[in-house]
C-alpha cells in the first residue's frame, strides 16, 4: 500500500452551514498526475487544503506523502509542495531571492538547491531574469516562478491549484512540460485546472461535484463510459432551442458552449426528430451534426446524472 | 536551521526595497522630533501687543517702557486711536491690547484707582490665558509702584505698605522649558506609531499578497513566523529610539537625570505592548490600508489623552479615567520621570506596573487572535 502519495477517506469540510467538501475518497498512486476537475464551489481547492495540512477537516483523514495529515501537518509539509491559486510570492523580492528564501524555509542544506534551481530556471527560461523583481515579470513568468519555488525542496507530491489559469498558451506549455517530467523524477502532482485540454493530459481525472468525487478513471476511460450521443446545434435563439430540448424525451442534457448547444441524447434518440421539434419551436439559422463525447460532455452527465439521483432520493424521502 | 532569521532577513529586503517604509522609518522620526521640539511650544514669547496712550504722561510712557522690555511681549507700534485695537486684535497683528486712559497720570499722582483697559484675544486660548496673567502681572506691579513713590514723596506713606514676599523655585525643569517636557514625550510617541504602524502592517501585508497562505505550507512553526515579523521592527525602533535619545540629548539639550537601564528596560516593555497591539491590529484587518488607519484611529486619541499635550489634570474628570486605559500615558510618565526628576522604581513602580500588564495582555491577544485566524 507505500504505492499511494494520497489516500483521503471520508474527508468532510463544512463553513458555517456550507458544506465544502462532503465525505470525499481520493487515492493517488506515486508518479501520477491527476487532475481534480469539477465546477466552481465543488470544493477542489478546499480539498487541496486540508491535503496540505493546512485546514482541519470537520471529519474523515487523509494520509499524504506516507504521514498522517492530521497527527503530523509538520511531517506532511514538509514533503509536499503547495502552489496555491492566487500568486504568492513576494513582489519586491528577485527570483533568486523568492527561490532562496523559499529553500530557506524548507531547511534545504545551502549548496544543496542551487543546482535544482539552476536546472528549473533553465527549462522555464527564467535564468535570464534570475536578479529581476518578481513583480517586473508577466504573469506567465511570475507563475512558473512560484512553480520552481514550490518545486524547491524537492517534494514528494505537489498540489497546484489551478496553476495555468489566466497563463499565455506559450508560458502554459512550458508549465505542463515542466509537470509532465516530474513522474520520471519520483514527484506526484495533483493539480486542479479549468482547462479540460489540461485535463486530457493527466495520468487519471477525479471529477469532483458538490464536495465528492463522481468518477475517477484515465481520460480514455471516462470518455469511454460515457453512453449517451452527443448533438452540437447551432440556432438562434438558442434560449428557445433549450426549453424546446428540455422538454423532449431521450434528451439527457443541454449544455451551452460559446455559438453551440451540446446535447446528449440517449442511444435511441432520432435526430430528424429533434430538428422538428427545434422547427416547429421557430428557431432560424438550424444546424446539427454528431459529435464525439468529450471531457466535457462527461462531467455534464456526470453532473447531471448525480443530480437526478438527488432528485429521486430526495421525491423518495418525502 | 533558525527559519526565523530568514524571515528576518527577508523582512529586512522588504524595508530595504520600500521607499515608502524606509521614510517612515528613518527620516519621519527626526522629523517629527525637530518639529514638537521646536514648534510645539507651550512657551509664551514674543506675544504681539498693540497699544493705545490716551494719557501721554510720563507715567503712561514709563508703563509701556515696562511692557516692552518684559521678555514676554513684543510691542508692535502703538495705536493712535482707541479702535485701532480692536482693528489689531481681528487682524491677528495683535494678541493684547493695552488701552491707557487720559486720566492715569492725575489718577496714580491722587492715588485713587486707575483704571486700564486690557483687550485679549482669546482664540488661543491656552497662549492668551498665559499671556494675560503676564500681563496683568506688569500692569499691576507698575502701577502700584508708581503709586508707592508718589506717596512716598508726598509724605502721605510712612511706614512701607504690607506685603508677601514670594520666591518661586522651580525644580526638574528649572529653566520652565517646554523643549524639557516635549522632547521626552516625542521619545514615547515615535515609539508608540512606528511599532503600532509597522507591526499593525506585519500579517495583513503577507495576508494581502498571499504569501501568507504560501507560508503555511511550509514547516515553519508560528512562533519562527512570528519572530521573524516583529524582530525587525523592534530592531529598527530600537534603532529609532536611540537616534531619538541622542538628538534629544546632544541636539535639544534636555537634562537627563535618570537610569538609562530604566529607561531602555521601560521602552522594552513599551514595545512588546505596541508590538502587540500592531499585530492584533494586523491579524484582524483584511487590507493593509484598513490596518492603517485602525492604527492612526487608536494612535490619535492615545495621544491626545496621554498628556502628551495637556496636561492629564486639566481633562474633565470622566476623561481622565479614560486616560488610564492607553498605555502611552504611562509611558510618558515614565520617560518624563526618568529623564527630569531622575525618578526611579521607588516612585515609578504603580506606571511600570500598570504598563507591564497591559504589554502582556496587548501581546498576548495579539498572538491568541493570530493563531485563531490562521
Amino acid at each position: 500500500m507505500s504505492s499511494l502519495a494520497v489516500q483521503a477517506r471520508g474527508l468532510s469540510v463544512k463553513f458555517g452551514d456550507v458544506t465544502a467538501v462532503a465525505g470525499l475518497d481520493l487515492d493517488v498512486k506515486e508518479g501520477e498526475i491527476v487532475g481534480l476537475v469539477g465546477p466552481d464551489g465543488a470544493g477542489k481547492t478546499t480539498t487541496m487544503r486540508v491535503l496540505c495540512g493546512i485546514l482541519v477537516p470537520d471529519a474523515g483523514e487523509a494520509v499524504v506523502a506516507g504521514h498522517d495529515v492530521l497527527r503530523e501537518p509538520d511531517r506532511v509539509k514538509a514533503r509536499i509542495g503547495y502552489l496555491p491559486q492566487r500568486f504568492a510570492l513576494h513582489p519586491d523580492l528577485t527570483v533568486n531571492e523568492n527561490i532562496a528564501y523559499l529553500a530557506d524555509l524548507y531547511s534545504v542544506p545551502a549548496g544543496t538547491w542551487q543546482q535544482r534551481r539552476d536546472e528549473l530556471l533553465e527549462i522555464t527560461d527564467l535564468a535570464r531574469f534570475a536578479n529581476r523583481q518578481a513583480v517586473q515579470l508577466s504573469g506567465g513568468m511570475q507563475q512558473k516562478l512560484a512553480l520552481i519555488c514550490t518545486l524547491i525542496h524537492r517534494p514528494e507530491v505537489v498540489f497546484l491549484d489551478e496553476p495555468t489559469t489566466g497563463v499565455d498558451p506559450v508560458s502554459r506549455r512550458d508549465f505542463w512540460h515542466i509537470l509532465y517530467d516530474l513522474p520520471r523524477q519520483g514527484v506526484t502532482v495533483v493539480v486542479t485546472t479549468p482547462y479540460m485540454d489540461e485535463a486530457a493530459h493527466c495520468s487519471r481525472i477525479a471529477f469532483m461535484h458538490q464536495g465528492r468525487v463522481l468518477a475517477q478513471d484515465s481520460p480514455a476511460a471516462l470518455r469511454a463510459a460515457i453512453t449517451a450521443r452527443i448533438l452540437e446545434v447551432r440556432c438562434r435563439p438558442q434560449r428557445t432551442a433549450r426549453e424546446a430540448l428540455k422538454r423532449y424525451p431521450t434528451i439527457e442534457g443541454v449544455e451551452v458552449f460559446g455559438d453551440r448547444l451540446r446535447v446528449a441524447v440517449s442511444a435511441e434518440a432520432d435526430p430528424a426528430a429533434i430538428r422538428r421539434v427545434l422547427e416547429e419551436a421557430g428557431v432560424t439559422g438550424l444546424d446539427i451534426r454528431e459529435s464525439a463525447a468529450s471531457l466535457e460532455d462527461v462531467f455534464v452527465a456526470l453532473a447531471v446524472g448525480q443530480q437526478s439521483q438527488e432528485d429521486d432520493s430526495r421525491a423518495g424521502e418525502e | 536551521m533558525l527559519r526565523f532569521i530568514q524571515v528576518i532577513k527577508k523582512e529586512f529586503i522588504h524595508l530595504r526595497r520600500d521607499p515608502m517604509a524606509l521614510r517612515l522609518v528613518i527620516v519621519a522620526p527626526i522629523i517629527q522630533l525637530i518639529m514638537f521640539g521646536y514648534a510645539a511650544t507651550h512657551d509664551v514669547r514674543n506675544v504681539p501687543v498693540a497699544v493705545f496712550d490716551g494719557d501721554r504722561s510720563a507715567e503712561s510712557r514709563q508703563l509701556i517702557e515696562e511692557i516692552e522690555h518684559s521678555y514676554y511681549f513684543h510691542l508692535i507700534q502703538t495705536a493712535d486711536d482707541p479702535r485701532d485695537i480692536e482693528r489689531r486684535l481681528q487682524s491677528g497683528e495683535a494678541m493684547i491690547g493695552v488701552q491707557i486712559p487720559r486720566d492715569f497720570q492725575r489718577k496714580i499722582m491722587r492715588g485713587t484707582p486707575a483704571q486700564i483697559g486690557l483687550y485679549v484675544d482669546g482664540t488661543d486660548s491656552n497662549t492668551s490665558g498665559v499671556a494675560t496673567a503676564y500681563m496683568l502681572g506688569i500692569l499691576r506691579q507698575g502701577a502700584a509702584s508708581m503709586q508707592i513713590r508718589q506717596a512716598r514723596t508726598e509724605g502721605r506713606l510712612r511706614m512701607a505698605p504690607p506685603s508677601v514676599s514670594v520666591e518661586p523655585r522651580v525644580w526638574y525643569n528649572i529653566d520652565l522649558s517646554s523643549i524639557n517636557f516635549m522632547v521626552p514625550g516625542v521619545f514615547g510617541l515615535i515609539l508608540l506609531v512606528l511599532t503600532v504602524m509597522l507591526g499593525g502592517l506585519s500579517i495583513v501585508r503577507e495576508r494581502e499578497t498571499g504569501t501568507l497562505e504560501q507560508l503555511l505550507v511550509t514547516p515553519l512553526k508560528i512562533w519562527e513566523l512570528l519572530l521573524g515579523k516583529l524582530v525587525p521592527f523592534a530592531l529598527v525602533a530600537t534603532l529609532d529610539a536611540s537616534v531619538i535619545f541622542l538628538l534629544a540629548l546632544g541636539w535639544f539639550h534636555v537634562v537627563f537625570r535618570g537610569s538609562l537601564t530604566l529607561l531602555v528596560a521601560m521602552a522594552l516593555v513599551f514595545l512588546v505592548n505596541n508590538l502587540g497591539f500592531g499585530l492584533l491590529i494586523s491579524t484582524l484587518s483584511r487590507t493593509q490600508q484598513q490596518a492603517q488607519l485602525t492604527a492612526f484611529l487608536f494612535i490619535m486619541p492615545s495621544v491626545l489623552l496621554s498628556g502628551f499635550f495637556f496636561p492629564i489634570a486639566n481633562m474633565p474628570v470622566p476623561m481622565q479615567y479614560v486616560t488610564y486605559l492607553i498605555p502611552l500615558r504611562y509611558f510618558l510618565e515614565i520617560v518624563r520621570g526618568i529623564f527630569l526628576k531622575g525618578a526611579g522604581i521607588g516612585v515609578l513602580w504603580p506606571q511600570m506596573l500598570a504598563l507591564t500588564a497591559f504589554a502582556i495582555a496587548h501581546f498576548a491577544a495579539g498572538i491568541a487572535a493570530f493563531r485563531k485566524r490562521l
